[in-house]
């Protein structure tokens, strides 16, 4: 339902993803890792009509991202940024009320519908009783749930987030992962996620991207991509791989002093 | 409430002045044309006060900057300077209206580029491409006042400080239509403004052409304070000021927050036309001299404020 057909993109003329090509399939919960500089941003906005790849091209739903406006593209697929900055003290339900503005015309208010998708999402992302709350005075966990509710709101049919947890502490990062398996197991919700930390993408997600160098270096399940020579080739560090004992998915030990490592 | 507190002060601002009109007499031929000069006074305040709020409005949150409004941005000294190059030279046959919206284009596109770096633009970088184009415009502005000819420096100064009597209806009419039309695209836009007040990013990902909306906003606010600087003059901080007020009585919501800043702006600048006559009566202190005397402690204390709360 979403795939990428040899995708050249980047900035002014420097070439970032040369050539990327996967899809993704309806129901995937796909995470996209690789080193810092590899193009898992520039993939993102590629994907979201930010940038116009220089050539290739982008499917959602079987149809070609280049002839989408926003606007239909904003009903297909959320986005889940690392970390939103309120300026202004929105309340937590005006927030997620925003996730109904692809579905209401300018002249129009919202519905009572639209009020009902938004108390629905917040109540599935448990945080119905944060919704006459203003949003900057939660906390990084609460208010990404918030965030997450906005996405939820606007009914999409996949869910792209970009490090989702990377200001949250274990307690919140485990949460956050596991309201996504929940979405993407009982809704249907196909979900991507760019993600930084590596046992989390092993750990959720059952198909995986590396990117490396903004090409890909390898994708499948975790079991395939994620093996000590693949890693330490892309990220040019030494690690150690060994089998998660609780998820069976693979864990990835780092390896102090790169150089003593031949005198294992 | 603000339109109640807005009416009265429209009749107080007609009946306070160098000279005391009764209520009894207005019709009076002689007390008639004070009446009626007064009477354009008080729109054009309410004109300037609203377009000069828009503007704010829609500069805060399209550039994303609690501490952005049209006399900090330079586009007021932009617009002003435009309008004197207009009348400086009127042999060239442009309206003062279209040099004064010339120069407010010019400086805003150059502040913009200035401030943008890598992409990013943070509130001091705002802060001092505002000052260094601000500065430059002055210096041209000063050049060509100290080499004019003309007897009316004077007055030309005395119109920069920003000068609410006006002696036609015509420039008021034209304030007033601009700042109406101003405050109705920006409301047609609410939920744009809404949407962008969570970031460029976000507001895409919400199915909004980011580009198109930015121009089309950012050029209703040049277009009206433009309209205002040629009509009244460089009048400070009243764009800055009334959106955090505002904000603090009904929220962050454009819906609710354009009609408000609207009727503040309004209420504020006859409130300081009022000052401005009694202070020093019979004698008048510059408009532009007292919200500037109120607007810089507001500047100090958002930026405080700001560093802490709104960019976290």
């Amino acid at each position: 339902m979403f795939s990428f057909s040899d995708v050249r993109a980047g900035y002014n003329n420097s070439e970032i993803l040369k050539g990327i090509s996967f899809n993704i399939q309806k129901g995937d919960f796909a995470g996209i890792i690789g080193p810092n500089g590899s193009g898992k941003t520039t993939l993102l906005r590629a994907a979201t009509k930010a940038i116009r790849p220089f050539s290739g091209e982008v499917f959602l739903e079987g149809k070609n991202l280049a002839g989408m406006s926003l606007k239909e593209l904003a009903t297909i697929m959320a986005v889940v940024p690392q970390d939103t900055a309120f300026m202004f003290p929105f309340k937590v339900i005006d927030v997620v009320l925003m996730g109904r503005i692809p579905y209401i015309n300018r002249f129009g208010f919202e519905s009572r519908k639209d009020l009902r998708v938004a108390l629905e999402a917040l109540e599935f992302v448990d945080a119905l009783h944060l919704k006459d709350r203003f949003i900057d005075e939660l906390s990084g966990g609460e208010r990404q749930r918030a965030i997450i509710a906005k996405a939820i709101a606007q009914e999409p049919k996949i869910l792209f987030l970009d490090e989702p947890t990377t200001h949250l502490d274990i307690n919140h990062q485990v949460q956050i992962f596991e309201l996504l398996r929940r979405m993407n197991k009982e809704s249907g919700l196909t979900i991507v996620a760019i993600l930084h930390d590596l046992n989390l993408a092993s750990d959720y997600c059952d198909k995986l991207i590396l990117l490396s160098d903004g090409m890909i270096k390898s994708k499948g399940d975790p079991k395939e991509v994620l093996n000590y020579k693949t890693i330490e080739e892309a990220y040019k560090t030494v690690v150690i791989v060994k089998e998660n004992p609780l998820t069976s998915r693979p864990h990835i030990f780092l390896v102090k002093n790169n150089g003593t490592r031949a005198a294992n | 409430m603000l339109v109640i507190c807005l009416l009265a002060l429209i009749i107080l601002n007609i009946f306070i002045g160098a000279v005391k009109v009764p209520v009894s007499k207005i019709f009076e031929p002689a007390f008639f044309e004070i009446f009626k000069l007064r009477l354009l006074r008080a729109l054009l305040a309410v004109a300037a006060g609203a377009g000069l709020s828009v503007a704010g409005v829609i500069l805060q949150t399209v550039l994303r900057n609690p501490l952005a409004e049209p006399y900090v941005l330079g586009v007021s000294s932009g617009a002003g300077l435009g309008a004197v190059i207009g009348l400086l030279f009127v042999s060239l046959g442009i309206g003062v209206n279209i040099t004064a919206f010339l120069g407010g284009v010019i400086t805003i596109a150059l502040v913009y580029k200035l401030a943008k770096i890598d992409g990013r633009m943070t509130s001091e970088n705002m802060i001092i491409a505002g000052i260094v184009v601000n500065g430059f415009l002055s210096s041209i502005l000063m050049f060509l006042i100290s080499n004019s000819s003309s007897g009316n420096i004077h007055s030309v100064i005395w119109w920069l400080l920003g000068n609410l009597q006006a002696y036609k209806i015509a420039p008021v009419l034209t304030l007033f239509l601009a700042s109406l039309a101003g405050f109705l695209v920006s409301f047609v836009f609410s939920r744009e403004l809404n949407a962008i007040s969570l970031g460029e990013e976000e507001a895409r990902h919400l199915g909004i052409d980011i580009e198109k909306v930015k121009i089309i906003l950012l050029g209703v606010a040049t277009f009206v304070t433009s309209l205002a600087v040629s009509v009244c003059g460089i009048i400070g901080f009243t764009g800055l000021m009334m959106p955090h007020i505002a904000r603090r009585l009904t929220g962050p919501d454009h819906r609710l927050l354009l009609p408000a800043s609207v009727l503040m702006g309004s209420i504020f600048l006859l409130l300081c036309d009022i000052f401005s006559k009694t202070i020093l009566a019979p004698k008048e202190v510059p408009i532009g001299v007292i919200t500037s005397f109120i607007g810089v402690p507001f500047f100090i204390y958002v930026l405080k404020k700001s560093r802490k709360a709104y960019f976290k």
